[in-house]
């Protein structure tokens, strides 16, 4: 694939989003029955699935911690999730992403009320298309509060960068191959930022006016998980009503 | 009675004074920690809809015995932790080297959580006239954050599930359910667990519940098949009495299979 001329034309961009416009996004929780919370997301392209199991047993026995659990992060890239076969496996990439994936949501997660025991998230990428770490971080979350585990709060996560010289909300495949910046930013509802890691290059006016943009799609994120999370029960809770 | 779905994070309340289970306090603000329902009454708790069984000093639970180290029985408790269960513990005095003919692996077990240290080593006992090892009956595993809808408001709900079936049923707080009685009764008991356990979220449980064993009841009378229809008369049969009593006589009706239990050791 080429360069494509322009990734941005007057202020339409190529999918024929607008600059600040997020990809739709679809989400169903509790899609695995053996996980003990589950989350299955799509993000424009991408479609990863989270499962959460835990807190349970650690194993290796001493990788456990005496006062709180440990959390361990496994982002896993399916081999035919992009257009070249990817290597299964573990690979630097896909370290990274588990690491700073995991410490996007270790600060929310209650850790100190399961000490020796193990909280593990794996998200599973089916189909890659730019953003894959933000839409693994926004199933995890959800995944993890199926799993009845406690937390302060969710987590949402969302990249912003700059294409042709202007600042772009979660960009797409092209828009992240040819464009000067990708910052991938994930916080809590109440704005906490939990991760946020930059490649390419912006001014610091730029990077201000980014960081506002992605606040704004965490909380336009944040919405649906919340939605997401509510839908598993309520429809049914009303059914029950109507029964009464 | 006010009741609502919350997520982690949902803010519930300005008094931190009210914050119970399932809650946590940020600024002397109460947020709600876990998925669940909130609900407001005198305190402010959120019951989680999933989540693991944690131990805690003084509950009854169902473990399985899974390794026999040289002074202890190590059993599983449906736990991120597992239970001991020290030979001490037995109601009777054993050698260890006699340890397995007692209780094997593989063997189910009524225990109580005697202590649970804050490294969460959890000890188990025995040595309590409601505990014993399970020797017939069935074991049916639920969510262990459900238990409280399994017993009901003022244990409602088992004593409904003890007349309408005929089955002693003990709930664990690990979420394993102990039935025992006539196979049709089991059957029908776990059937109505099962379906307890979705429908736990929905209002008018218990009513439900109720109409969902009589309509089953009433079919299977009406099946032609002859051993069927003897088993369910046994049950008609054993019902008779009870319902005037209620909760008490299948109290007393439990512990009696207990005791013959006991007996048999």
């Amino acid at each position: 694939m080429n360069r494509p001329e322009k990734l941005i034309e007057g202020d339409i961009r190529l999918d024929g989003r607008r600059p600040d416009e997020l990809r739709p996004i679809k989400i169903k929780v509790g899609a695995l029955n053996r996980a003990d919370g589950s989350c299955y997301l799509e993000l424009g392209g991408n479609k990863v699935m989270a499962a959460v199991y835990g807190p349970r047993e650690v194993h290796p026995r001493h990788m456990a911690k005496s006062t709180s659990a440990v959390v361990r992060y496994r982002y896993s890239m399916a081999s035919f999730s992009v257009e070249e076969r990817k290597r299964p496996g573990p690979d630097r990439r896909s370290i990274e992403v588990s690491k700073v994936s995991r410490e996007a949501l270790e600060p929310v997660i209650f850790e100190e009320y399961f000490p020796r025991s193990a909280i593990d998230i794996f998200v599973e990428v089916l189909q890659a298309d730019a953003g894959t770490r933000t839409a693994g971080i926004n199933a995890a979350s959800i995944a993890l509060a199926d799993a009845g585990i406690p937390m302060k709060s969710l987590v949402s996560s969302c990249a912003v960068g700059k294409v042709d010289d202007t600042l772009v909300l979660d960009l797409n495949k092209d828009e992240d191959n040819y464009g000067q910046a990708d910052m991938p930013v994930a916080m809590t509802p109440d704005g906490n930022i939990t991760l946020l890691q930059m490649d390419g290059h912006l001014t610091r006016d730029e990077f201000r006016e980014a960081l506002e943009m992605a606040k704004g799609a965490c909380t336009t994120i944040y919405e649906l998980q919340r939605a997401a999370l509510v839908e598993k029960y309520s429809s049914q809770m009303e059914g029950g009503d109507v029964i009464e | 009675m006010d009741k609502t779905l919350v997520i982690p994070g949902d803010f519930l309340s300005d008094d931190a004074k009210l914050a119970d289970e399932g809650t946590y306090v940020e600024n002397g603000k109460v947020f709600s920690s876990v998925f669940g329902i909130a609900s407001f009454k005198n305190r402010i708790r959120v019951a989680p809809l999933s989540g693991k069984y944690i131990p805690k000093p003084g509950d009854l639970i169902v473990g399985v015995i899974k390794e026999i180290t040289f002074s202890n029985w190590i059993v599983d408790i449906r736990s991120p932790y597992e239970g001991l269960l020290h030979i001490s513990e037995y109601p009777k005095r054993i050698e260890s080297q006699d340890m397995p003919r007692y209780l094997n692996i593989g063997d189910s077990i009524l225990t109580l959580v005697k202590d649970v240290d804050a490294n969460m080593k959890v000890e188990l006992t025995l040595s309590d006239q409601r505990l014993r090892p399970i020797k017939e009956g069935r074991v049916i595993e639920v969510t262990p954050s459900k238990v409280p809808r399994f017993i009901g408001r003022g244990g409602s709900m088992i004593a409904m599930l003890k007349n309408e079936t005929g089955c002693s049923i003990f709930i664990g707080q690990n979420g394993r359910i102990w039935i025992t009685g006539k196979d049709k009764g089991m059957d029908l008991a776990a059937r109505a667990i099962l379906k307890i356990e979705r429908e736990t979220h929905i209002s008018g449980l218990t009513d439900r519940i109720t109409r969902f064993l009589k309509e089953e009841k009433g079919e299977g009378e009406k099946e032609p098949e002859r051993e069927t229809k003897g088993e369910e008369e046994k049950i008609e049969e054993r019902e008779g009495p009870q319902p005037v009593e209620g909760e008490k006589a299948e109290e007393r009706k439990s512990g009696g299979i207990l005791d013959e239990l006991l007996g048999n050791d």
